[in-house]
């Protein structure tokens, strides 16, 4: 049986009816087509899913679509404001914090909800708080850089 | 992945909860967070006929202390009860603990109750909850009853909860001078489930000597469980660093332990050797102050 939800997601309300087994995650990348946030694993490890739920990161393929009735969603097409890219996005950028970039919007949103909470982390916090958001590429040195440079701009 | 179909309904009270409980029987999961249910559905292991989403439930999301009790509702995730300063200064270990749960996404969402109800065998919070003496509050159609954490798990994935039953709070001590407790975890570096985790709490007499122990093991056998002989042989002693480390030379017989792709029975009986150890000493230090 659907269920009708309305979901904010950034910044604009949708209705859809949905198969209550649906993953927020396919609703997003499927029925919404915001395909910046991605699947990775699968098995609630890796993190690429990442999205803000209420502004908590949260990963989108551990929540059903229904459980996301009357909440408020951000993805990371939704950091930008009016064409400038959010400081994080800036530091990722300058500071190569990516390669095949996979995993970038998943640990962008983890850290922005992570800086929210912690403006000014040490280089171990950052670590520590991206423990959820694998990176196969990097060996994270350029991600945790990237990540205090946008703590310093923000 | 995608799970099986199935009915989803959104139970916005206790009371409710437990109607729907009743009504579709067997076939009925509650969805807490998410983060042991979801997982399991997406692999196809469980495929419950109608999901029952509790998570709205406000009254199952405070925390609060109550003279020596500190009560925390079924729906605390494990993020509230690592940044919570009421249980940082009630019963700090669990905060502790709590921050070492899967990751900080995971911990946003998953819950105590539903972590206890999943019951599973690498999980912290059982041992946290065996070691500390917790009691655990079931609720069912016929009103409420406490269970005390010795009673509560009884194998792998398996609890003393009765169908039509759900965990509405979790009690555990409000820790006080003399009394200290610690947590020392083998992470699974890809899963961050314990290989093994060791969860102690000693009280110490007037005298300094230890007048309770308790231990509690997670991650090295089928279902969490007290180390006995460990608490045994210090009970009644002066826990100094020779005392600890001789009742912790043999914590776990390999033969009732777990083997897999992580790590053998003998390598975990170890590691309760050596964690058993590192946990006592810190909790002998806690309860100094």
């Amino acid at each position: 049986m659907g269920h009708t939800i309305k979901v904010t997601v950034n910044g604009v309300t949708h209705e859809a009816t949905v198969e209550p087994r649906m993953l927020l995650v396919q609703f997003l990348r499927e029925v919404l087509m915001l395909t910046g946030t991605h699947i990775g694993c699968d098995t609630s490890q890796c993190g690429a899913c990442t999205v803000l739920v209420d502004g908590v990161a949260t990963k989108s393929c551990t929540m059903f679509a229904v459980q996301a009735d009357g909440r408020e969603i951000t993805t990371i097409e939704g950091l930008a404001a009016n064409g400038d890219l959010h400081p994080l996005q800036k530091a990722f950028w300058e500071e190569h914090g990516l390669q095949c970039g996979f995993c970038t919007p998943g640990v962008i949103i983890s850290s922005y909800d992570f800086l929210k909470r912690n403006p000014n982390p040490t280089e171990e916090e950052i670590r520590h708080a991206l423990e959820g958001n694998y990176c196969r590429c990097t060996g994270y040195q350029n991600i945790v850089k990237a990540v205090k440079k946008a703590a310093q701009s923000m | 992945m995608i799970p099986n179909n199935f009915e989803y309904i959104r139970a916005n009270s206790v009371q409710e909860a437990l109607q729907l409980l009743s009504q579709k029987g067997d076939g009925a999961r509650l969805l807490a967070g998410g983060h042991s249910l979801i997982p399991a559905m997406k692999l196809r292991l469980n495929a419950p006929e109608t999901v029952i989403d509790i998570s709205g439930i406000q009254d199952l999301a405070s925390i609060h202390r109550d003279g020596g009790r500190l009560h925390i509702g079924a729906l605390v995730t494990h993020r509230t009860v690592e940044t919570s300063d009421e249980v940082k200064s009630s019963c700090p270990v669990l905060s502790e603990a709590a921050a070492l749960i899967g990751d900080p996404l995971v911990r946003n969402r998953g819950t105590i109750g539903g972590s206890l109800a999943h019951c599973d065998p690498a999980a912290d919070y059982p041992a946290l909850t065996l070691c500390l003496d917790a009691e655990i509050e079931a609720t069912g159609p016929s009103g409420s009853r406490t269970i005390a954490a010795d009673d509560f798990f009884v194998g792998m994935f398996e609890t003393a909860l009765q169908p039509g039953e759900m965990i509405t709070r979790v009690t555990f001590p409000v820790l006080t001078r003399g009394t200290g407790a610690a947590y020392e975890k083998f992470s699974h570096p890809a899963s961050r489930f314990a290989v093994v985790g060791v969860a102690a709490m000693v009280t110490l007499d007037g005298s300094g000597n230890c007048s309770s122990v308790r231990v509690a093991i997670t991650g090295a056998g089928p279902s969490v469980f007290r180390a006995t002989k460990v608490e045994q042989a210090l009970t009644g002693k002066a826990p100094d660093e020779q005392a600890i480390s001789d009742a912790t030379q043999d914590v776990a017989d390999p033969a009732d332990l777990m083997s897999d792709i992580s790590a053998s029975a003998e390598y975990r009986a170890h590691l309760c050797s050596v964690l058993s150890r590192r946990a006592l000493q810190r909790a002998v230090q806690a309860a100094r102050g």
